[in-house]
């Protein structure tokens, strides 16, 4: 290739910066493939169920997937910036053992271990992305012996605090009511009641979305997944956008942690192995790309969406449910090959 | 990388059938259909209605299996449409109740392996005027939680029925091996051998990898010489711990709780001293039967409290009959 210095402006517009075509534009984002997945779903499950479009049951729909789409969301933020993160099952239920047994070893308002948990939850963050960035080792070994770590600590220290298996009940104590109408009540809408998450839910996708496409820390996120050591030479900072996209995760899981504790009242210690996996699944299906760099926070939302959509719908089917995993992995399968074609096409073919 | 041959690939196709024909095991295998054993006849002329069973159960478990074919031989019988759902994971367990409300069934048979999960959507159950039993697993807190009556065996009970048979054969001390801490029901069956034996040791295994359970058994059998029993808490983990015996040369004797069809085998055989069963397929059935009582005639079986459908001891004595229902997966 030869580089001719151009003094002059060429009379063409370069191609780069013209103007696309709004439906390829529309094509080329990375959550295309799932909202066609999503559509192709809803449409499915509408015609086989009368009860799945009926309101109460949708917003049934929609409450599961708030609970896996709360997560996904700091977990493809995450993957946009090239790590992942084994240990997010666990630490929402960390999270919420943490609040629960503080308040009730210490008989003190639930609101002080509500804040002791997210100082804990972002912590753990904290301590994922720092030892990433010390010892250079890949999220996926560092995270998993932080899986393995809070696993454990769960089961041991609930029985040594509590005595049991499950933390024991806080619903009798100062502050329980007020926490829990903030994390875990429901408001009526035209007389269907919609979980509180559903609303968290979409907050925290709005705010992630906004942060991703308008702000300098947007860039960041995009960069370090893209080439962590190009995006260094630039002069982004990437060992603090990555730490912090670590805390990030944490932040989620200490609010879903928060909604498991006051829906429940007590938690179950062992509980939140394999959870990890799905929010992971939310956001791949929602097109972020397991390689960083590429995806968005409104695709992991249509993932979660997607998940709850077969989760709940085959129950409303009536299907013997031993094949929803079997028909998760065909979701997840179709749904990653329609947005790499999508990608393809978009990508390849000028506007 | 040889090129792919169509040619090649229809000759596979036309002979692999053909070996696989001639490759006939002439013993064993999928047994031929004897016809259906029990069910498949005559249905009660009472309307058609829609229970659903929401278990716990962790997908692919052969207790829970036994469960359901109870449940499903009652529905069959009832002329219920069964409405079988199950999730290990509490909160999407109690997701799965609202979903039944939502389905406006007309009877919810529930596990309460976490009642402080399922609490809130069983009172929206109640307040849907939809009737609920449980089954298995929550028989404290049963009536608390909207149900009219429980269907399963005390698992401290059954523990101690072991533990005393065990005192009475001169047991000094047992190792109870528990294969998923963590677990309320295994812990109280644990808890229930040592009130009667109190040289009662607790291992804990990993029920999900089998080879861990047999190398954590057998190092506990070789570190401990003086071991005389050990308990399995479940059919597949005693089948494993037995392997872990003879791996061990320990002395120490086998018993168990619940069932399989190698297991009662085994206690057939003598290897396997007792076990202990709760009878689940008893809990399948009897907890939709009671719906379908309840719609029937607003009948309220138990009178408030547990109909416990254990624990029924299964030693050398009754092996062999109770075998015979463990080769039809009802035992």
């Amino acid at each position: 290739m030869t580089m001719t210095p151009t003094m002059t402006k060429p009379a063409v517009a370069d191609e780069r910066v013209a103007k696309r075509n709004p439906l390829q534009k529309l094509l080329g984002r990375p959550e295309v493939g799932a909202l066609v997945g999503a559509i192709v779903l809803f449409v499915f499950f509408a015609s086989v169920s009368q009860t799945f479009i009926q309101p109460n049951a949708f917003a049934t729909v929609l409450y599961g997937s708030s609970t896996i789409g709360i997560m996904a969301v700091g977990v493809s933020l995450l993957m946009i910036g090239g790590e992942f993160d084994l240990s997010t099952g666990v630490a929402v239920i960390s999270s919420a053992l943490t609040a629960s047994m503080f308040s009730w070893y210490f008989s003190m308002n639930v609101w002080v271990g509500v804040i002791l948990a997210l100082v804990v939850s972002v912590g753990i963050g904290y301590i994922n992305g720092w030892i990433l960035m010390k010892t250079k080792l890949p999220s996926f070994i560092v995270t998993l012996a932080t899986f393995l770590m809070l696993t454990g600590l769960n089961l041991g220290l609930t029985r040594m605090i509590g005595g049991g298996v499950s933390s024991p009940s806080i619903s009798d104590m100062d502050g329980y009511a007020s926490a829990r109408a903030i994390f875990s009540s429901s408001v009526s809408i035209a007389g269907v009641d919609v979980n509180n998450t559903v609303f968290i839910w979409i907050a925290l996708v709005a705010v992630a979305s906004w942060v991703l496409l308008r702000t300098k820390v947007g860039n960041w996120i995009f960069a370090v997944g893209g080439d962590a050591n190009a995006a260094r030479a630039v002069g982004v900072p990437v060992k603090a956008t990555k730490i912090g996209l670590f805390m990030a995760v944490g932040f989620c899981g200490w609010i879903l942690g928060m909604h498991n504790l006051f829906a429940f009242d007590a938690v179950q210690s062992g509980e939140g192995v394999g959870n990890e996996f799905l929010y992971i699944i939310a956001a791949v299906i929602g097109g972020c790309l397991l390689t960083g760099g590429y995806g968005s926070a409104v695709g992991g939302a249509i993932g979660a969406f997607i998940f709850g959509m077969a989760n709940k719908g085959i129950v409303y089917a009536e299907w013997n449910p031993d094949w929803f995993k079997f028909f998760l992995g065909l979701m997840l399968l179709l749904a990653t090959i329609v947005n790499l074609i999508v990608k393809r096409r978009a990508d390849s073919s000028k506007g | 990388m040889t090129k792919f041959s169509w040619r090649k690939t229809a000759l596979m196709a036309a002979v692999v059938p053909m070996l696989a024909l001639s490759a006939c095991s002439s013993t064993g295998g999928k047994p031929a259909d004897a016809g259906n054993a029990g069910g498949g006849g005559q249905v009660v002329n009472t309307p058609r209605m829609k229970v659903a069973l929401i278990t716990h159960a962790p997908a692919g478990d052969t207790f829970w299996d036994t469960v359901r074919k109870g449940a499903q031989e009652a529905a069959d019988k009832d002329n219920v449409e069964l409405l079988y759902t199950n999730d290990p994971e509490a909160g999407r367990q109690s997701q799965l109740i609202q979903q039944a409300i939502d389905q406006k069934v007309d009877g919810i048979a529930v596990t309460l392996a976490t009642p402080d999960a399922l609490k809130d959507s069983l009172k929206k159950a109640t307040a849907a005027g939809i009737p609920v039993v449980s089954l298995n697993a929550g028989e404290s807190v049963s009536t608390q939680l909207g149900a009219f009556t429980h269907f399963g065996s005390n698992e401290q009970l059954a523990g101690q029925a072991v533990g005393e048979k065990l005192a009475a054969q001169g047991a000094k001390h047992p190792i109870c091996v528990i294969q998923a801490q963590g677990h309320v029901g295994l812990e109280a069956r644990c808890a229930g051998v040592k009130a009667k034996v109190p040289g009662t040791e607790i291992l804990y295994v990993n029920g999900a990898d089998m080879t861990a359970v047999q190398s954590t058994a057998t190092a506990k059998l070789q570190a401990s010489k003086d071991a005389d029993v050990i308990i399995g808490l479940g059919a597949p983990i005693t089948l494993t711990l037995l392997k872990a015996v003879s791996t061990a040369g320990s002395s120490a004797k086998v018993a168990s709780f619940d069932l399989n069809r190698e297991l009662a085998q085994k206690i057939v055989d003598g290897s396997v001293m007792f076990t202990v069963d709760q009878q689940p397929w008893l809990q399948g059935y009897s907890a939709i039967d009671a719906l379908w009582q309840s719609k029937r005639g607003g009948f309220k079986i138990g009178g408030g409290q547990a109909v416990l459908t254990g624990p029924a001891i299964i030693d050398e004595s009754n092996a062999a009959d109770v075998l015979k229902f463990a080769e039809q997966g009802i035992r």
